[in-house]
């Protein structure tokens, strides 16, 4: 379909303009509201008191998000809001890394609200267009492409019957229409679903960055808590934003020269040290499969098992080798050079409606090949590229996506389900065709797509109340908690990371933390209060990211020759003290750690607090699948079975005549005793009450004894 | 000997740095290593033999994704 007939079956539901207020130290201080029930249109201005308790990005998503929904509202409420935000940082081009957006809504698979982070060019363009955020409440009567026009200043929500809906497709129609030449084609950003957020809870955003080389609208997700799905339930097919020009002093810092040095400071160690490291400029974060699986840390057949012979079939050499072009500046914002956007060219797809055409594939990703990889039991690469195309297209979050095949292979290799129920997908573990087949039910919402779309938390119920399962065992088996899927790691052998997923705000997802090798190998946080401080400082850490505009990535991936000889090298100081910076070159303020730290600790706790204003966020919401703590099944005790007798006999337990099943009963008890243990110090550390409440003494500490907090938590006090 | 304050299985006399990564199958490129608090770089892995009593950090700086 040719672009003029797209354009003349737009109907403009409404125009406005704007007067643009320029960027100032990092901020704008106007915010972008927009109604798609009754298409209303608003600049809001920013307070000072918001800049100082949410700093930017996820805290003013979290912040605005509190304001638009009741306890009683739900993912599909007309309320319910999606808030895009960058962060005063966000949108520089010196620093690697710089152009991340947080997405926030009320999540359809958690009933709570969900912050995900995405790269592209979309936030840093929403700013360059003079908005600090975006606010999109309400739901369109048919579906409609909302465009933000820097350039015109103007923005427009046009209805648009005939657009594509799957990401691939609609980016570039869109990247197309609004760009007339390869240079204004880069100032188009485009933010889409795909056909099977429609269908499914589990809907992902894709964020577009055009590629000149490769001629292409590339795209990032913003993958975890099914934001895509409300945003195909709000009727949005897309929304555009065009920006006037990208340039590296856009933001107005209050010292360009301290963001300029640090930058090159970090392109430098990037340039001499990746090759030596990480290889992330040749393989992005897919080059730690191999490490996974050599650890035991792999998941392999829903979490039953962490390596597998067949993984060197899906190694990232392979990828590199064989579909990843090599040599290409994959950042997805200017001036990253940690570049691990990595891309599979002239990919020819074998199924589906997009079969024999040949795509970019935007990945693998870690989590791409472990989800929809190894923990299927799927060990093919090409499907894995072809799983990871079509996740992206039809708008799917690949690691939900992953796990919740991989539960439903284990359900019916048991027995639970059957092919009846499946309707004839042959859902054994290692059959890609079966993982495709359904992928391409959820696009189409049917079968038994449909079903598996709803997530592990509700297929539980689902299998228990129509087809008579065990309830108990799957609780334990289905990798889900809050009612959002595990990421693709094995907690099993590391307490600390079983409390780095459980013991998170918007479910077990390990961006919080991520503790795995500092717990099980390195052994650097033996006791409870050694894991209690860890689950304290790197989820606050990690938080400010989100707050800022900035990807995790920069901090950790790559580290400094001499970052060994440092008094924490787990905490990579120097990359810290860039990050205080930049704060301090974008917006003329000096911060140091502990700043830093109480920033991401107002906004942690308000998350928190909103978590039990929508009815979870209690030590009950905290409780994790016994899958992802130890040996559920007798096979997965056998498969390890030394060294869990090697533990409990240093724990004392005499194992005399006790068979595998006792063993088993023994060792989960001790380890679910320890994890509340964990929880105990942990919430301690936080400042919590023993049921996961914060304190008015720790608000007022942070200064956020809020009445509105308040009132929240004061029954539970 | 202690490896990451943990009681090593598998010393034996004249086992290198080199040999314990061997043995533990340890990877993954960037480790910390110090014996008894020195820090050993990774050019001296293969030539720093390890004592009975000696107490070894192997830290992996994995921070995850």
């Amino acid at each position: 379909m040719n672009l003029q007939e797209l354009k003349n079956n737009r109907k403009i539901l409404t125009e406005y303009s704007y007067e643009k207020k320029d960027l100032y130290r990092g901020y704008t201080d106007k915010t972008l509201y927009i109604n798609i029930s009754n298409n209303e249109v608003k600049v809001k201005d920013v307070s000072d008191r918001m800049k100082e308790k949410f700093i930017g990005g996820k805290g003013y998503g979290m912040r605005y998000l509190w304001d638009a929904v009741t306890p009683e509202t739900r993912w599909d409420s007309e309320e319910n809001e999606i808030i895009v935000a960058v962060g005063p940082v966000g949108g520089i081009t010196q620093y690697p890394g710089s152009g991340k957006s947080l997405v926030c809504t009320i999540s359809p698979m958690t009933d709570i609200p969900i912050d995900s982070n995405v790269g592209g060019y979309f936030g840093p363009y929403l700013k360059f267009s003079g908005f600090d955020a975006l606010e999109i409440q309400g739901k369109a009567e048919r579906d409609v492409v909302i465009i933000i026009d820097g350039k015109e200043k103007t923005v427009r929500i046009e209805e648009a019957p005939l657009e594509a809906v799957d990401g691939h497709i609609l980016g570039e129609q869109l990247t197309n229409m609004y760009g007339n030449s390869e240079s204004e084609k880069r100032l188009v950003s485009v933010i889409t679903a795909g056909t099977a957020a429609e269908h499914t809870r589990i809907g992902i955003l894709n964020f577009t960055f055009y590629d000149l080389r490769r001629k292409t609208a590339r795209m990032k997700q913003a993958g975890r808590g099914g934001i895509g799905t409300v945003f195909r339930n709000k009727k949005i097919k897309a929304v555009v934003v065009i920006a006037e020009e990208v340039k590296g002093n856009l933001n107005n810092a209050f010292d360009q020269g301290i963001i300029n040095e640090t930058g090159i400071k970090l392109h430098r160690e990037m340039a001499h040290l990746d090759h030596l490291q990480n290889n992330m400029r040749k393989i992005g974060t897919a080059n730690i499969i191999e490490v996974m699986d050599a650890y035991d840390l792999l998941p392999v057949h829903n979490f039953q098992y962490g390596s597998h012979p067949d993984t060197k079939k899906i190694e990232s050499k392979v990828f590199i080798r064989d579909y990843c072009t090599q040599n290409m500046p994959d950042g997805c914002w200017y001036g990253c050079s940690v570049a691990c956007s990595k891309a599979a060219d002239n990919f020819e797809l074998k199924t589906g409606p997009y079969k024999g055409h040949k795509v970019v594939v935007d990945g693998p990703e870690y989590e791409n090949a472990a989800g929809v990889g190894a923990n299927c039991g799927i060990f093919d690469p090409h499907a894995v590229l072809e799983l990871n195309f079509y996740c992206d297209t039809y708008g799917i979050d690949t690691i939900s996506y992953g796990t919740l095949t991989a539960f439903a292979m284990e359900c019916y290799e048991r027995g639970i389900i059957n092919k009846e129920i499946t309707g004839g997908l042959d859902l054994r573990f290692g059959n890609a065709d079966a993982s495709l087949a359904l992928i391409h039910q959820m696009a189409k919402g049917e079968g038994f797509g449909l079903i598996a779309g709803q997530g592990v938390h509700r297929m539980k119920k689902h299998f228990v109340e129509n087809y008579g399962a065990d309830a108990a065992f799957l609780e334990d088996i289905g990798a889900e908690q809050k009612g959002l899927e595990y990421s693709q790691y094995m907690s099993k052998e590391s307490l600390a990371q079983q409390g780095g997923y459980g013991l998170t705000n918007k479910g077990p997802q390990h961006d919080e933390a991520w503790l795995i090798f500092m717990d099980m190998i390195n052994n650097q946080i033996p006791t409870f209060e050694n894991k209690a401080e860890a689950l304290h400082y790197f989820p606050m850490f990690r938080t400010w990211f989100g707050l800022l505009g900035l990807c995790k990535l920069p901090w950790n991936d790559i580290v400094p020759a001499n970052n060994s000889e440092t008094e924490e090298p787990a905490k990579i100081q120097e990359h810290v003290d860039n990050y205080h910076k930049l704060y301090y070159g974008i917006t003329g303020t000096k911060i140091d750690s502990a700043e830093m730290i109480r920033q991401s600790e107002r906004v942690y706790n308000f998350q928190r607090i909103f978590n039990i204003r929508m009815g979870k966020g209690l030590r009950k919401n905290d409780k994790t699948p016994y899958r992802t703590m130890g040996p559920v099944t007798k096979e997965e005790y056998l498969s390890r079975e030394s060294n869990y007798e090697k533990q409990m006999i240093e724990l004392g337990f005499d194992l005399t005549g006790k068979t595998v099943e006792e063993k088993i009963a023994l060792l989960r008890k001790h380890r679910e005793s320890q994890y509340e243990q964990l929880t105990d110090a942990v919430y301690k550390r936080r400042g919590w009450t023993m049921n996961g409440v914060p304190t008015p003494e720790k608000l007022k500490d942070l200064g956020m004894d809020l009445p509105e907090l308040l009132e929240v938590i004061k029954p539970y006090l | 000997m202690l490896l990451n304050n943990r009681i090593f299985d598998h010393y034996r006399e004249n086992m290198t740095i080199g040999d314990v990564i061997e043995v533990m199958r340890f990877t993954y490129p960037r480790l910390v290593v110090k014996v008894n608090g020195r820090l050993i770089q990774k050019s001296e892995y293969n030539s720093t033999i390890l004592n009975e009593n000696d107490d070894v950090k192997i830290h992996h700086l994995l921070a995850g994704g």
